[in-house]
């Protein structure tokens, strides 16, 4: 690992100020520092928010769940809060990566990152869910724009995320059998109006699934999606799954979530 | 005193692991150490045009750079194969040079060319980066099947060709075959795995200018051997003044037998800048540099009768080396292949040809089970698809063709001393239900999975072995072990001992031995190994053959010291030694009933008179002092064998195979401490469960490992295993006086084909490779829905 020099910030304010163009923010660490020990990124400045107040805890109104960014997913899983207004969100976050992962990495970091096979942004888009940053406000479906993309500026910091409480949901993971990242995660919430079926793992970027969010909200039953043939032309294919069997484990994981909702 | 062989004493070496108190080479820190970072091939395949070490030189904090010219000048020897195996024409094997930094060609990933060496790990790495290699980058090698037909990698050796070796008579195997009712044939691929030991490799090498003596820390399964390949072979230093340690290792699995480039280099080094140097190993550099296991193509036969005997066997395999042939390389698809591949059966003929063949892709050698992991696969998947194909009990069919009596004149090699296959099998299919079965499979059916069983008897050859018998067969040293006894004045004894554990708990099992054979509280005794200052030889721990055969050693040792306290005794109270028998630590003379402890009999063999008398308690003939030593050369190989039942559930929709049961039973004679076999099992049943569903090493054709690191390379993980069940039967070996025969590999053996041969009868008789991952379990779902729908 290059050196590189360590500033820890007291409020976002101070953060955002240190950042630039060579600098990242160190929240759980879990995704920059195995980046930087492999040599696949490096930095001048790393900027640590973990001491930042603001952006720790959880927080429970009748409509929505709000996490500040840098919550650990060991926190979000143990939440009592979050267990009874999203189960399907604290079950999700239980399922990432090992306890050491749970134990540091954070919601914001996730998200931030973007990596198409992350969990969490697949709950940012099922449960509609406003990313708070220090600047502004911004929808999840506007907020996740391509591989290890988003519509994050330059020093612009995430705070929080809010999640609208679903009537119902469940998260559907197939994880990749080494790294435990999801192959193919499909995310199914029922809110009053429609149904929301975020897939994250399949392609580039995690999307809401049209065709079976249509299928769904008609009638919320697994038989509605039942063998439904997905177009794989612009899924991932790699040595651990053919796009061809990424398509059908979408519509399987799909069911599954449908079926334990 | 109650015997300690037998129970399940806890581990001595356990307060000093939980509590961070183990001391591994990476802990080891020299005063004025430098650091190394090896320069390595990022190509497969390349002849080296030309290395600029000018601006690496300037870097901050380096010391030196060495590469492969230097080395050549120094006429520092290179990396050998143990084994000389002849192919089937007479024609001696062929190997290629294989220098500790390439100096022309790179043959794999990984291949070193430089070391740099710096005041710092940080600068060591930066000045690395600086080194301008100049390669002219040549076609790669990488498949096993093929690579008969690629570019010849090594000049000389046609066709990637290492040897074309036959064991069997092919002329009876046709003519068994001839006799057939019925011939079952397999075509299998026995996947590449890498070893994964929790430490990385690690050394640390240190030059002392007064005494001229080299020392060398290192993760060595077998520092004795170590030594003796890097002064006979590498010219490093002569063995009496090159020391190598082996401390604490994390893990081996065959991985840490070989002397590697790191170790000879480093060495070398530290003697040429007249400083320590430090290399550890990166996990990425273990992936890429680590020996790897496994590799086998297989097409395999077996001729039956309608009734289900079976007549003759035919294995006809292509065997990876990878780019060099290393220690156990040739060996291991050969004489530890070979000879195991008729299994637990009585078949009258039988062959095995092996082309072993070289590949752009890191040496393959020794991993866990070593050829008799790919030997069993092979005869445990065709016994299990005869089954099916004649209609016969995998069970039935299996014992029908057991051995009934031993010895038993195995097929092609070995004469089985021990064993009761009938009684084991039994025993396995009561503790796995295997009667419940059919309900268990509706059960599954109702909920819309797959549910199937699978069987694998298995028998393997370890404790390895009579020296005249593995020389005779091209090995270059002879296989005993060594034990020295030493008591101190005033009773407490130290063991050195040969073997070398990294996580085999000698220091516990090999204490029992020592405090039963002497009669010596277990903690008066301290087991000493991996250090070639501190015992005379030692041949290693490697095959399964630190209890059979370095476990023998130290009770020929300990018999030795009794016979020497006997005569003692005898001296010290004026009986006859005929007369003097040894029991839980005292020597008594039957006649008088007076006796002496093994203490008072150390006492006074190290302080051998009496105040105002001249008497000496030692009879004429014997020196003072009580250390005994014992080479212990067996007789024959150990034969562990056992039944192993797994039964798993697939969820056809995702291609999910989730192990539901696993059932093993064991036969490994007497067993010295059950928690720690427990453990071995364990590790072995992890290690071959991983094989089945979850671990491959993938090369691009290119020559790029695909999967290095673990976010590739799946490492099974305690959430993919049930809950163990685990049994013995026990027969006592008879040719060696513990009558023990090795648990350490049994796992890796049996438990491929086990759990194989389960998932292919969930999934109606289709064939998958190993792994059986999602995608492939998937396919093989949708085509039996297919096959269903038809058949309907
Ligand atoms: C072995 C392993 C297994 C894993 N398995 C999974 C898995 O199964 N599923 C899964 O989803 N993830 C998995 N992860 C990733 C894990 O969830 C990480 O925690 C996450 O990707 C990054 O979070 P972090 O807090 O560690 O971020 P860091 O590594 O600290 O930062 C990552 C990036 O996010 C930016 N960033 C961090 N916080 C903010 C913020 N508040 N505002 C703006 N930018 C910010 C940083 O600048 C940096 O570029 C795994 C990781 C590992 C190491």
């Amino acid at each position: 690992m290059k050196d590189f020099n360590y500033h820890s910030a007291k409020d976002s304010k101070e953060a955002s100020k240190l950042a630039s163009s060579s600098s990242a923010f160190l929240a759980g660490g879990m995704t920059t520092i195995p980046s930087m020990k492999l040599g696949l990124a490096t930095y001048k400045d790393l900027i640590d928010i973990k001491n930042i107040k603001k952006l720790s805890g959880i927080k429970v109104s009748g409509k929505s769940v709000t996490i500040g960014a840098a919550t650990k997913h060991v926190e979000v899983s143990n939440s009592k809060d979050v267990k009874k207004a999203i189960p399907s969100l604290s079950s999700l976050a239980e399922g990432i990566g090992d306890p050491q992962v749970r134990n540091r990495g954070t919601i914001g970091g996730s998200i931030a990152n973007n990596d198409p096979s992350a969990d969490y942004p697949s709950a940012c888009i099922a449960l509609n869910a406003t990313i708070h940053t220090n600047e502004r406000k911004i929808e999840a479906t506007k907020f996740f724009k391509g591989m290890f993309e988003t519509a994050l500026k330059k020093g612009e910091l995430i705070e929080a995320i809010e999640f609208q409480i679903p009537e119902k949901s469940s998260y559907q993971k197939h994880p990749n059998p080494a790294s435990r990242y999801a192959i193919v995660g499909v995310y199914v919430a029922k809110h009053k109006g429609d149904v929301n079926v975020a897939v994250t793992g399949a392609k580039s970027c995690v999307y809401n699934d049209k065709e079976m969010s249509k299928a769904l909200s008609g009638n919320f039953s697994s038989s509605s999606i039942d063998g439904m043939d997905l177009d794989s032309s612009e899924m991932n294919s790699d040595m651990h799954a053919s796009a061809e069997f990424r398509a059908s484990l979408v519509v399987t994981q799909a069911k599954k979530a449908v079926d334990a909702c | 005193m109650a015997s300690l062989v037998g129970s399940r004493v806890e581990r001595k070496e356990d307060k000093r692991f939980l509590t961070g108190k183990g001391r591994y080479t990476a802990d080891i820190n020299l005063a004025n150490q430098t650091y190394a970072i090896f320069v390595r091939s990022p190509h497969a395949r390349a002849s080296i045009k030309k290395i600029n070490i000018d601006k690496a030189l300037k870097s901050s904090g380096v010391v030196s750079i060495l590469t492969g010219k230097e080395i050549a000048d120094d006429k520092i020897g290179g990396l050998i194969a143990g084994w000389a195996i002849r192919s089937e024409d007479g024609t001696e094997m062929k190997c290629p040079g294989n220098p500790p930094l390439a100096k022309d060609n790179v043959n794999f990933v990984g291949d070193p060319i430089a070391v740099v060496i710096a005041e710092s790990l940080a600068e060591a790495k930066e000045a690395a980066e600086k080194v301008e290699v100049d390669y002219k980058v040549l076609k790669a090698v990488t498949s096993t099947a093929d690579a008969m037909n690629g570019d010849t990698i090594h000049e000389g050796i046609d066709k990637n060709l290492c040897f074309d070796w036959l064991l069997g008579d092919r002329q009876k195997v046709k003519e068994a075959f001839d006799k057939a009712d019925k011939v079952i044939s397999i075509d299998i691929i026995n996947n590449r795995l890498i070893p994964n030991a929790m430490e990385p490799r690690a050394c640390v090498a240190d030059y002392n200018a007064a005494s001229e003596e080299i020392t060398l820390y290192t993760t060595s399964q077998n520092p004795h051997l170590s030594r003796l390949i890097m002064s006979a072979f590498g010219n490093v230093a002569p063995e009496h003044k090159l020391r190598v340690v082996a401390p604490d290792v994390g893990g081996g699995f065959g991985s840490k037998i070989n002397v590697y480039n790191e170790d000879i280099v480093c060495s070398w080094a530290a003697k040429k800048i007249n400083r320590a140097i430090k290399w550890v190993a990166e996990r990425s550099e273990s992936f890429l540099t680590d020996i790897h296991g496994r590799d086998h193509v297989t097409h395999a036969e077996l001729a039956v009768t309608k009734d289900g005997k079976f007549l003759g066997f035919k294995n006809e395999t292509i065997a990876n080396l990878g780019a060099y042939a290393r220690v156990f390389g040739t060996v291991t698809p050969t004489y530890l292949f070979g000879p195991c591949a008729t299994g637990v059966y009585e078949i009258p003929a039988a062959y095995t040809n092996v082309k072993a063949v070289y590949t752009n892709t890191a040496p393959v050698d020794a991993y866990r089970g070593a050829g008799r992991p790919e030997a069993t696969y092979t005869i445990e998947r065709l016994v299990e698809k005869a089954s099916m194909e004649l209609g016969i009990d995998k069970t039935e069919l299996r014992i029908k063709n057991f051995p009934t009596a031993f010895p038993f004149k195995q097929t092609l090699v070995h004469t089985v001393d021990s064993g009761d296959y009938v009684a084991g099998m039994e025993k396995a299919k009561q503790m796995a239900d295997y009667k419940g079965f059919e309900a268990r499979r509706k059960e599954s059916e109702a909920k819309g999975k797959l549910r199937g069983i699978g069987v694998t008897s298995y028998f393997e050859a370890c404790g390895i072995a009579p020296s005249a018998a593995v020389m005779s067969l091209g090995c270059g040293v002879g296989l005993w072990e060594s034990a020295e006894v030493r008591f101190n004045p005033t009773g407490q004894v130290t063991v050195y001992t040969g073997s070398h554990s990294h996580g085999q708990s000698h220091q516990t099992t090999f204490a029992q031995i020592a405090a039963d054979e002497l009669g010596v509280p277990i903690e008066n005794i301290d087991i000493v190994h991996g250090d070639t200052d501190k015992g005379t030889f030692g041949m290693g721990t490697y095959g399964s053959r630190s209890l059979a055969v370095g476990g023998i050693a130290i009770v020929n040792a300990c018999k030795k010291i009794v016979e020497k306290g006997k005569r003692v005794t005898a001296k010290m109270l004026e009986a006859n030694p005929e007369d003097v028998e040894f029991k839980d630590g005292e020597f008594i003379v039957s006649k008088s009933n007076k006796k002496k402890t093994i203490g008072e009999v150390a006492f006074a063999c190290y302080l051998p008179g009496v105040r105002d008398e001249m008497k000496s308690p030692l009879p004429e003939g014997d020196e003072p002092g009580l250390k005994e030593t014992s080479f212990y050369d067996p007789s024959n190989f150990s034969f562990p064998a056992g039944t192993h039942i797994a039964e798993v559930e697939i969820d056809p929709e995702t291609g999910h195979v989730k192990l539901e049961k696993y059932t093993a039973c064991d036969d490994f004679g007497r067993i010295i401490n059950p928690m720690v076999v427990e453990g071995q099992v364990h590790g072995g049943l992890a290690q071959g469960i991983g094989q089945a569903l979850y671990e491959n090493a993938e090369y691009d054709e290119t020559g790029q490992l695909m999967t290095g690191s673990y976010m590739d390379y799946t490492m099974p993980r305690a959430d993919n295993f049930p809950e163990f069940n685990i049994g013995y039967t026990c027969t006592h070996a008879t040719t060696n006086p513990l009558g023990v025969k090795g648990c350490g590999e049994a796992g890796a053996i049996a438990a491929p084909p086990t759990v194989m041969n389960a998932v292919i009868d969930a999934l109606g008789g289709q064939e998958v490779t190993m792994p059986a991952t999602a995608e492939k379990v998937w396919k093989a779902c949708k085509n039996l829905k297919k096959s269903n729908a038809k058949a309907a």
